[in-house]
């Protein structure tokens, strides 16, 4: 089986700054790929262009041998993606919002219906099914973005940051989400917390002005180091310095 | 085609969730209402008919129907939906399709709402109800050019002020090129250009609706102004979806 996720020379340039420099790596099914880095490293740039919202200067993606630029359609229907900030429409519902990404991947009736509990059920988010997504918490709103991820069941998930903003609980409840899934997908998250990369993550990427530093497990990235923490302030410091 | 309308029944609901649905309808039925009862002098006329209404709705959406689109893109942005929307496996094309259709529908609820206008004269006179039914399908394409427009410079900007004065600058363009002032001015100065006013005024073409005369020119203008528009649209979120 090959890699459900190639990125091959992946290169974006706004104006004269380059956001993400040449960046190629691949992951399998059953991996789970942190991707690290400081601020404007060129995670989330990466990640959308893997999505397919930002256009690559040069190079490509592929999410199960579709290219995301040549068959963009083709490439999403395997994808579930979380925006960074899980961004949703606020006036909807929950389960209104849920049926839209239901209708929108083209599942009808009972499907649809069994698809959206199922997402909803992962997620916890019954309770709050009929409320309008703009009361609900912070947390709470980052599980309707994650549920709308999941609920076509993709074998590539890419989520920005998908513990950002929840409490330890809930942080404690998506991570076990994601290593509960990681045998049968390819999962790629972004995240700044190292303990999270160490907790689930089965490689580790560190990415700083665009280019990959470091491609390991975070057992062995660890290792050259006192800490992880250590290691990635060793590698990224420098380079944000330049 | 099946994205497209699961975009705009999003969209749609989404009018009706905020008070946006609301205020826009009872704005535009008190002003088209009030206009054509004072300003045109609808009993005064004597004639069992809807041309002082089929007048002025064209002015009325010049400024309603900006109000509707400078959020339409804008609004996504703002709120980052846009990168949820396009990372569904939908084309740019069908998402650009689907809003549009739903602030198209959208007018049309709101023209739909002026039903006792027509019961009215149907009540007072035997009014030819094909001319009412030609003029109303008049107003819906106006409504379409000029949603068309707005959603492209919509697509340009993430300013909702910007969108709206801008929508407003260039819809007024197209309406008043064919206006008296503008062709009698340009016929003495630029004949050359008056032609081209005339060709591309939009109440123009109203004009011949509202007459209950609907031609085939008619019909392939507006269709290719709101595919041009729309086509625009598309390139301009295409380009500028990510800044």
């Amino acid at each position: 089986m090959s890699a459900l996720i190639e990125i091959d020379r992946l290169t974006k340039r706004f104006g004269s700054f380059t956001a993400v420099d040449d960046v190629s790596f691949t992951v399998a099914r059953g991996e789970v790929l942190g991707f690290l880095g400081p601020n404007g490293a060129g995670k989330s740039t990466t990640m959308k262009m893997l999505a397919g919202f930002v256009t690559p200067s040069s190079g490509t993606a592929r999410i199960c041998g579709e290219d995301v630029v040549d068959r963009p359609v083709a490439a999403k229907r395997h994808l579930g993606y979380l925006p960074e900030g899980a961004p949703t429409y606020p006036e909807m519902t929950v389960a209104g919002f849920l049926a839209f990404a239901a209708r929108i991947r083209g599942f009808r009736g009972s499907e649809a219906e069994d698809r959206i509990a199922h997402a909803m059920r992962l997620t916890t988010l019954e309770g709050v099914r009929l409320q309008p997504i703009e009361t609900l918490s912070k947390g709470f709103k980052r599980r309707v973005g994650l549920a709308q991820a999941l609920l076509h069941d993709p074998p590539v998930l890419v989520l920005d940051e998908p513990t950002d903003g929840l409490d330890p609980n809930q942080k404690h409840e998506v991570r076990r989400l994601i290593s509960q899934m990681a045998p049968s997908k390819a999962i790629v998250i972004s995240t700044h917390i190292l303990e999270e990369v160490s907790a689930i993550c089965s490689r580790a990427i560190i990415i700083a002005r665009g280019r990959i530093l470091a491609d390991s497990t975070p057992a062995e990235l660890a290792s050259r180091g006192p800490s992880l923490d250590a290691v990635f302030r060793a590698l990224t410091l420098p380079q944000e310095a330049a | 085609m099946g994205s497209a309308l699961t975009v705009a029944r999003r969209e749609l609901a989404g009018y009706f969730a905020t008070p946006v649905a609301y205020v826009f309808i009872v704005i535009f039925l008190i002003m088209s209402g009030a206009l054509t009862f004072t300003l045109g002098n609808f009993f005064d006329r004597g004639t069992a008919d809807l041309q002082p209404f089929f007048g002025f709705v064209p002015w009325l959406f010049l400024f309603l129907v900006p109000a509707l689109t400078m959020r339409l893109w804008a609004e996504e942005r703002r709120l980052g939906t846009i990168e949820l929307l396009l990372t569904l496996p939908i084309t740019q094309w069908q998402a650009v399709l689907g809003k549009f259709l739903a602030a198209w529908i959208f007018c049309g609820i709101a023209l739909a709402l002026t039903f006792p206008l027509v019961l009215t004269v149907n009540y007072l006179g035997n009014p030819d109800n094909g001319v009412i039914a030609t003029g109303y399908v008049g107003c819906l394409l106006v409504a379409g050019t000029y949603l068309a427009v707005g959603a492209a410079i919509s697509a340009l900007t993430k300013n909702q002020v910007i969108a709206f004065v801008l929508a407003v600058a260039v819809c007024f363009l197209f309406a008043a090129a064919g206006s008296p002032v503008v062709t009698e001015f340009l016929s003495t100065r630029l004949p050359a250009l008056a032609e081209i006013a005339r060709g591309i005024s939009i109440t123009d073409r109203l004009s011949g609706f509202s007459r209950g005369v609907v031609t085939l020119r008619d019909i392939v203008f507006f269709a290719s102004f709101i595919g041009f528009w729309l086509f625009a649209n598309a390139v301009a979120v295409d380009h500028r979806k990510a800044d």
